[in-house]
């Protein structure tokens, strides 16, 4: 579980804080999402979870931890992160590569054990890409590329799974392929904690969107709760409407077009 | 792609062994296998002793020592920087080097070990500078590798000016001396300089395999590390340091011999090698042949002429270079 209380992220010579006092509750066993448009602090926290942004106030716990009080490694055995960006410069095999998941578990020095080795069988079978172990990094389609990157994340064996905008540029089949791979780890008991622009299928698969809007929360509960016209039409500044989809009932967001004269 | 196999590490070692065997033999007086095996066992006819024992052998070892260590160097560099196109050479570390090596001749100061310390204090100098350049974020605190690396090719460049400067009013011995920096040459090998180089290899190179496995992470890109439990920002930090130590110790032993680093961690990729522990031992390996047959060539091919051996690696890595570099585009 992840608790956010008042956290307040900020850089060097910004105008303002990119997180400016949120607090939410990611728990275990439960699909939480950030949301909210460019720049809304999403990224900002991940940052801070991973201590590359400063946390000025406020905390983050995992678990009973806080954590300025855990060493990097400590958090990488709680907390696994798959990173918005990952450029693999020198391709590895996709067993390797997911077996760098355990760096947190062995450090410098110590060899796979038993364990190790089937913590990344497992995670390769999990992510669903057993069958791709034996290719080499720069061998995968994008859909592909982000599934091997989630099973390397779920190869640290951490109960705490972030992701940060995992099915950018992915087409519609492997977005969806992606968000059952999570909402199927949160039902195994992860706490899965998820940033993404997609609303509409965030409020069909998370049990809480957070939606944050210039470093604050703007509104946060159910999909139902977060899902109105008016207040996302203020966020994001563009008229919309939601409506229901066909399929489950789940709050949809249909944009509205507002023709620009030249 | 090709998967690195066992076996390959035995012909990896054969192929330096033979090589080193023919580098032995080969030169003014060549010599046959027996003579050469006859003299390391002190026995037979005493030049022959005295070429294989006194000239050859540590002229041979320093080469080999010299292109381990920039093969590793190399290897750790292109990884921690997530880079190709990374070696000692192109940041800036080697002219940084020879700047303080030919300081030290200009200067006319002897003694023993200064021109390796002047050598390291150049390569630090330079690594520190091309680093101050490229910090960015808050209160400086992480490094932008691109930056990195172009601010280690200005430095490079600023470096080489300021040998030139140096060496304006130099007497044709201080400018003899430091040419020989600034083409590489393992000429004057003593083995008082193959054992200080081969300490300086073994201790540097001993910690970037012991960290090997860092820079597996690093590799992955700085958030990537972050997840994984790394300080990205000071590991990187420390790894080029120790990597541009490296670089610094053979700068000192031999003078410049680039693209060495950058050329070798491409065979040894190609070969199969992938984690960055045996990556940087085969690149070691492979640096070894590589420089003892280019000063092989160096002495052989226009005898009694002598070639600079930095021109020739030079020679075989900018074609190299250049076909990265289109790779790269």
């Amino acid at each position: 579980m992840i608790t956010v209380t008042d956290l307040v992220v900020s850089y060097p010579r910004a105008a303002r804080n990119a997180v400016d006092g949120v607090s939410f509750v990611a728990p275990a066993g439960k699909l939480t999402a950030l949301a909210g448009p460019n720049g809304s602090g999403k990224s900002s926290i991940v940052r801070a979870l991973i201590r590359r942004a400063e946390v000025v106030s406020g905390s983050i716990t995992i678990g009973e931890a806080d954590l300025r009080t855990l060493s990097l490694a400590e958090l990488a055995r709680r907390v696994a992160v798959v990173p918005q960006r990952e450029e693999a410069t020198f391709p590895i095999q996709v067993r390797e590569y997911a077996a760098l998941g355990r760096y947190p578990h062995l450090g410098l020095w110590r060899t796979a054990s038993e364990v190790d080795q089937s913590a990344v069988a497992d995670a390769l079978l999990q992510a669903g890409v057993d069958d791709l172990a034996d290719r080499d990094t720069d061998a995968l389609s994008g859909g592909e590329w982000q599934r091997v990157r989630i099973a390397r994340a779920l190869a640290q064996k951490a109960p705490v799974l972030v992701l940060d905008e995992p099915t950018t540029f992915l087409d519609v089949g492997h977005e969806m392929a992606i968000f059952e791979l999570l909402y199927s780890l949160a039902g195994s008991g992860l706490a899965v904690l998820l940033v993404s622009h997609q609303l509409n299928l965030v409020a069909r698969f998370a049990d809480t969107i957070v939606l944050l809007n210039e470093g604050r929360v703007a509104t946060s509960g159910t999909p139902s709760d977060v899902m109105k016209a008016d207040r996302l039409e203020t966020i994001y500044g563009w008229p919309v409407v939601v409506s229901r989809d066909p399929a489950i009932g789940a709050p949809a967001l249909v944009p509205l077009r507002r023709p620009v004269s030249l | 792609m090709t998967r690195f196999r066992g076996w390959y590490w035995f012909v990896l070692i054969a192929v330096l062994l033979v090589v080193a065997m023919i580098a032995v033999a080969r030169g003014a007086i060549t010599l046959s296998l027996t003579e050469v095996m006859e003299a390391l066992r002190s026995s037979g006819d005493p030049t022959t002793i005295a070429i294989v024992r006194d000239l050859r052998l540590p002229r041979m070892l320093l080469g080999a020592l010299v292109g381990a260590g920039l093969g590793a160097s190399g290897a750790a560099l292109q990884g921690s920087l997530r880079n190709p196109l990374a070696e000692p050479y192109l940041l800036g570390v080697s002219g940084g080097a020879a700047v303080g090596a030919v300081l030290v001749f200009a200067l006319g100061i002897t003694g023993a070990g200064a021109v390796t310390v002047a050598a390291f204090i150049g390569a630090v100098a330079a690594v520190a500078l091309a680093l101050a350049v490229s910090r960015v974020g808050a209160r400086g605190a992480r490094v932008d590798l691109r930056t990195l690396l172009l601010a280690g090719v200005i430095v490079g460049a600023f470096a080489n000016a300021t040998i030139m400067v140096a060496l304006a009013r130099a007497e044709p011995n201080t400018m003899r001396g430091a040419l020989f920096w600034m083409m590489g040459s393992a000429a004057d090998a003593t083995w008082r300089s193959v054992t200080w180089l081969a300490l300086s290899i073994f201790a540097a190179g001993g910690v970037l395999v012991y960290w090997a496995r860092e820079i597996d992470v690093l590799s992955l890109g700085e958030e990537t590390a972050a997840s994984l439990g790394i300080d990205a920002d000071r590991s990187g930090r420390r790894i080029f340091f120790i990597a541009a130590l490296l670089a610094a110790a053979t700068v000192a032993a031999a003078g410049l011999v680039g693209f060495v680093g950058l050329v070798v961690p491409h065979i040894a990729r190609r070969l199969g090698l992938r984690a960055h522990r045996p990556l940087v031992i085969g690149a070691a390996l492979i640096g070894a042949t590589l420089v003892v047959a280019a000063d092989l060539a160096a002495r052989t091919l226009a005898a009694p002429t002598e070639l600079p051996l930095g021109a020739i690696t030079a020679m075989l890595g900018v074609p190299f270079f250049l076909v990265q570099l289109r790779r790269a585009a």
